[in-house]
């Protein structure tokens, strides 16, 4: 298994936002699912390490997660969150920035091709950039770095259709060129079937079923 | 202290009470202009003016013991003292940065410190109360602004740019270089009004210490020459407080995992 999650819980103020979570994620694409404050975003958060819970514990790779240098960790199991956030600059900048952290060759025309984007868009300024550009770019970022595992965070919530198909491409295209696993948030169980081959599904941040795609979404 | 400075601080002019009572008129205006606007500030006007008429009194009595005992340690005590307010005193402007006293505190006491030494040191001015007391309450008062706006200011810009910090520790950066653009602009926050204030001294007004020394019938070229100082003197104690200040603060908002703390609500 990927990660091994036991009896995670997480508070905030006083109020369970995780309870009693034991779920298994093997590699290929899963999609955790769940309504709208579920606690789906923690979850991902608590993957590499940007929280760290409360109670239990999650494994990578048959390792606890707390024995991984976070650093580390987060180089090879990369998030992206859902709202864009890069860098001032262009887009290669960013990009350059994140294969420089991981140690890797800057390749911004491949990860960028990767991410549905044309190489062109390299020396654009993200500032000008329109959100679902701005995704795709970020998607691209995390790519530079050559992780073995992708979080994202609701990759398509801020978009309309067009850059919604846009993206599931993308993710669909990674998915057959690179051997990579892919974690995903979605609050759309149409999304879940669309890109992901397992589910994870929370309900006010307790599991309620977690197995094969056409077993949970049946 | 030797040369000009040192003779023009040798001047000295007597104030009466009754000079001092006078002046109470323009706090009236303040107050009115106030009343007649509906600022609402009058109550805030009339402690201004009591708070300030008993804080300096007080420390006139003070500094005056301290020049009669003439004793270096006197000087370190009041310098101490000034030092933890200025702490408190910036810490309510902080309030959104966690624990921002302890940071205050090493702030103001390393630009003090490191500031009077190196002033001391170089011989601008001699190591004595009648010096250290005067420079020393306007480098720590000085520090203690530009430290208390550059903690607003990253307390601020952390909450902002709370998903651009956190998508940057999610590629793996450390706190130091997501957290480094944010404490760029707070530390720029902190020095640029001093800065600004330095580049129009003499065009758009005159500094406080200039027009005292003018006042009390010094020779304006010692005038300006001491004033020069202070001015030189005091960007080097902001510069060193709003760094310190901001480079110790900017921590306080991580984890040793390098995750970012939840903000309080």
């Amino acid at each position: 298994m990927l990660f091994e999650l036991r009896e995670v819980g997480l508070g905030r103020d006083g109020r369970p936002v995780l309870e009693g979570v034991s779920a298994s994620i093997p590699g290929g694409a899963t999609a955790i699912v769940g309504p709208s404050g579920s606690g789906k975003s923690t979850l991902l958060r608590l993957l590499n390490r940007l929280a760290d819970p409360d109670r239990g514990e999650i494994s990578y790779r048959g390792r606890p997660l707390a024995d991984y240098d976070p650093l580390a960790l987060r180089r090879e199991v990369a998030l992206v969150p859902q709202l864009p956030a890069l860098l001032e600059g262009t887009v290669a900048s960013n990009l350059e920035y994140a294969a420089g952290l991981a140690g890797a060759p800057p390749e911004a025309a491949r990860c960028l091709r990767l991410a549905g984007l044309d190489p062109d868009y390299a020396e654009r300024d993200v500032a000008k950039l329109s959100v679902g550009e701005q995704q795709r770019a970020m998607l691209a970022r995390a790519l530079a770095q050559r992780p073995r595992v992708l979080l994202l965070d609701e990759p398509t919530s801020a978009l309309d259709h067009a850059a919604r198909d846009a993206i599931e491409a993308a993710l669909s295209e990674l998915r057959s060129e690179l051997e990579i696993a892919i974690v995903l948030v979605s609050h759309d169980p149409e999304q879940a079937r669309r890109l992901s081959d397992w589910v994870v599904r929370i309900e006010a941040g307790r599991l309620v079923a977690c197995g094969a795609l056409e077993e949970v979404l049946a | 202290m030797s040369g000009a400075p040192a003779a023009a601080l040798g001047t000295s002019i007597h104030v009466s009470v009754g000079q001092v009572a006078a002046s109470l008129a323009l706090v009236a205006l303040a107050a009115a202009i106030s009343f007649w606007w509906r600022a609402d500030l009058e109550r805030d006007v009339g402690i201004a003016a009591v708070r300030s008429l008993i804080q300096l009194t007080a420390i006139g009595y003070a500094i005056k013991l301290i020049f009669e005992a003439d004793t270096i340690w006197l000087v370190f005590v009041l310098l101490a003292v000034m030092v933890l307010f200025g702490a408190i005193t910036a810490r309510s402007r902080a309030d959104r940065v966690p624990r921002a006293f302890v940071p205050l505190l090493i702030a103001l006491a390393l630009a003090g410190a490191s500031t009077l030494g190196l002033v001391v040191a170089l011989g601008i001015f001699e190591a004595t109360p009648r010096y250290l007391v005067p420079v020393g309450g306007m480098v720590i008062g000085n520090a203690m602004t530009a430290a208390a706006v550059a903690l607003n200011r990253l307390g601020d810009e952390m909450h902002d740019s709370r998903p651009r910090i956190e998508a940057t520790l999610a590629l793996g950066a450390t706190a130091r270089e997501a957290a480094m653009p944010t404490v760029r602009r707070a530390l720029r926050s902190g020095m640029i009004t001093l800065v600004d204030s330095t580049k129009t001294t003499g065009l758009i007004f005159f500094p406080g210490t200039m027009v005292g020394m003018l006042l009390a019938g010094a020779n304006p070229t010692d005038a300006v020459r001491l004033q020069l100082i202070l001015l030189y003197t005091l960007l080097g104690s902001v510069s060193i407080a709003a760094l310190v200040a901001t480079g110790l603060a900017y921590r306080n908002f991580f984890t040793p995992a390098q995750q970012l703390r939840e903000p309080p609500t």
